[in-house]
């Protein structure tokens, strides 16, 4: 199998440069990343146009992030790239921790079966940006991706944002009313408004590699604290596609990153752990790893996503993951707000729902990361102590830390959601999937949810006199049971569906596929209020 | 249900995480004889708060080991 064969994308002339009459998008995006690839991808499914500006013209220079969690997935799913994601990567769901020379305990992620994406697939992130790219092709006049157009400044005004772009052409001026600063985790856009990043930086360096090699080890995480082969510090190996493995190493804070990352120098580091020399490196690079994130993701008409507005240390896979659940939360507010359909206010619970994804996935991996490198002798000790008592005791395996893995984030008790009255799914949480029928096909449940908002009854069907607009999705033991209101009747193929929502529930669900509001046998203006809150028209 | 699994029974489920940052938490700054008297106090208190001998003869063992 090849490596990697890097295509650069082509250069156009910006329309600007060629003498266009400049006008106002609706929506231009700094940085193509995973982020800003995705969030092009979701507004054009949702009918508005953006302008994608990326500085470079290649995918991602190593892999970078590999691993995408279930969550993520179907988002991806819904973006139209989730499948050949899952077709081309690994799927895994078991962990492996060892110390020193034992095994200590495994964990396998989802034991629960009736999901049409697994726990998690490892990807190289090259591969996620090339899929996405081509995607955005799917959308040629939504979609304007302008490759080494850089962004060099940015002024923004109550309806809007200029940005200064300099491009091999020259340099000009695009206007948009809305600015998506997707330009990673250095973010110049950050910069350029003078905004702080706060938070921790770790010490410790970790070395991280690519390599390419004929091996069957199994499709699963191996985490050692403190292996024979590295002693006293910290070692991760997963499998990538293409019969590529990630190696992590624990250095130290002492270490030279010039230096580790010679390959004179990494390369007995890898024989080391595998055993052997028959390999390739593929890619080296030396990090130092920080949890930090913007106080507000909302600054008027810029707002930040992905690495831009918050960094995660790679323990527990959060950094790209949480992006994307960034972009689902965003893309349709956006589309709402400049289709006229919601108040601009709406974009204000963009900040208050992904500010809690971010605490979540900073405070986790903090948590990892300070496991790994304790601080003081006496920190040492509690850690050694939990790994010892890990080999006969269930608490101390729950104990150890090598990365809680990301997680769907709720959004249970924040201001558009409506607080349950039904038992069941608790509203905020992100729909679980399940099997289906539609017309004698089978098919899964989140793959009738995620254009707009949408009412689903549980084996029942909704009071009459429902908001206009909100079209109806029953689902029934058997279809012959549903009502006339329904757009769509399902079948509950497994009965799986009434043993997650509920039977009997209805439940409001939002374009991201996050429950707004749940009922039992309400009335039609119990609905429309939740519906009117869920999209910020009140509260 | 033999003691030794009873002992090592988990009890804090993903409360766990959040303990074990409040002691990391509490120990930050000290010195290392600082840090092993806060763990003596903390031995104490917790003792008190299990109240029940055989269970702290178990828990003495499994340390121990
Ligand atoms: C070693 C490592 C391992 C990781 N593993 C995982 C993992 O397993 N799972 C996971 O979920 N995450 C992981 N991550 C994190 C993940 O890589 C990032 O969270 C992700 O890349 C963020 O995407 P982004 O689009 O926000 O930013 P980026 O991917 O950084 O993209 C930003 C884009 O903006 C462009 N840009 C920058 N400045 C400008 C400008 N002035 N004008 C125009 N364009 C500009 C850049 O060229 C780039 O294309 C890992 C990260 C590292 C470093």
């Amino acid at each position: 199998m090849p490596r990697y064969a890097y295509q650069p994308f082509p250069y156009k002339k910006p329309p600007e440069l060629d003498g266009a009459v400049a006008r106002q998008y609706p929506v231009a995006i700094a940085g193509a990343g995973p982020v800003g690839l995705s969030m092009a991808v979701d507004l054009a499914l949702r009918g508005v146009p953006s302008v994608v500006l990326d500085d470079n013209d290649v995918v991602s220079l190593g892999s970078r992030a590999i691993c995408w969690s279930k969550r993520t997935l179907e988002i991806f799913d819904r973006l139209g790239i989730g499948e050949r994601m899952v077709a081309k990567g690994i799927t895994w769901k078991v962990g492996r921790l060892f110390h020193r020379d034992r095994e200590v305990w495994s964990f396998d992620l989802l034991p629960e079966e009736g999901h049409k994406m697994p726990a998690f697939i490892n990807l190289q992130q090259y591969y996620v940006e090339q899929y996405l790219v081509e995607r955005c092709a799917d959308f040629p006049d939504l979609i304007d991706l302008r490759w080494k157009n850089r962004v060099n400044g940015v002024r923004s005004h109550h309806t809007g944002a200029r940005l200064a772009v300099e491009a091999p052409g020259g340099a000009y001026h695009l206007d948009a009313a809305w600015v998506i600063a997707c330009d990673g985790a250095r973010s110049p856009m950050r910069s350029f408004m003078g905004l702080d990043f706060e938070g921790r930086v770790f010490e410790e360096r970790f070395l991280i590699a690519d390599v390419e090699m004929r091996a069957d080890f199994p499709s699963e995480r191996w985490f050692w604290f403190e292996p024979p082969f590295h002693p006293g510090q910290s070692a991760l190996l997963h499998k990538q596609p293409d019969n590529i493995y990630r190696i992590d190493l624990q250095l130290g804070p002492d270490a030279d990153p010039d230096q580790e990352k010679r390959h004179e120098n990494v390369i007995p580091r890898i024989e080391k752990i595998i055993g052997h020399g028959d390999f390739e490196l593929d890619w080296v690079s030396v990090y130092m790893f920080q949890c930090r994130r913007l106080e507000r993701f909302v600054h008027g008409r810029v707002v930040f996503a992905g690495d831009s507005a918050h960094i995660v240390s790679p323990f527990g896979a959060r950094g790209g993951n949480g992006g994307i659940q960034d972009v689902d939360n965003l893309g349709w507010k956006l589309a709402l707000i400049v289709k006229g359909e919601a108040p601009e206010s709406l974009i204000e619970t963009y900040d208050e729902e992904r500010v809690r994804g971010a605490d979540e996935n900073i405070l986790n991996s903090s948590r990892s990361t300070s496991f790994m490198t304790p601080k003081s002798k006496m920190e040492k000790l509690f850690r050694d102590s939990v790994l010892d008592l890990a080999a006969d005791h269930e608490f101390a395996r729950r104990l150890v830390n090598s990365g809680r893995l990301s997680r769907p984030c709720s959004l249970e008790g924040l201001s558009l959601q409506t607080p349950g009255a039904a038992e069941g799914i608790a509203p905020g949480q992100a729909m679980p999937d399940a099997p289906v029928q539609c017309e004698g096909r089978p098919g899964w449940l989140l793959e009738y949810f995620g254009g707009g908002f949408a009412l689903m009854a549980v084996g029942c069907a909704p009071p009459p006199g429902l908001p206009a607009g909100l079209p109806v999705i029953e689902i029934w033991p058997d279809e012959n049971l549903a009502g006339a209101e329904a757009r769509i009747v399902l079948r509950d193929a497994e009965g799986l569906v009434a043993d997650r929502y509920g039977a009997g529930v209805i439940c409001l669900v939002r374009p991201d596929q996050h429950i707004a509001a749940t009922f039992v046998a309400p009335h039609a203006d119990e609905i429309a209020l939740a519906y009117a809150r869920a999209m910020g028209r009140e509260h | 249900m033999t003691d030794k699994d009873e002992i090592g029974r988990d009890r804090l489920d993903t409360a766990g995480d959040d303990f074990y940052a409040l002691l990391m938490q509490a120990h930050e700054g000290l010195s290392f004889e600082e840090s092993a008297r806060l763990n003596a106090r903390l031995v104490l208190l917790l003792a008190n708060r299990v109240g029940d001998l055989d269970a702290l003869r178990a828990a003495l063992a499994a340390a121990k080991k």
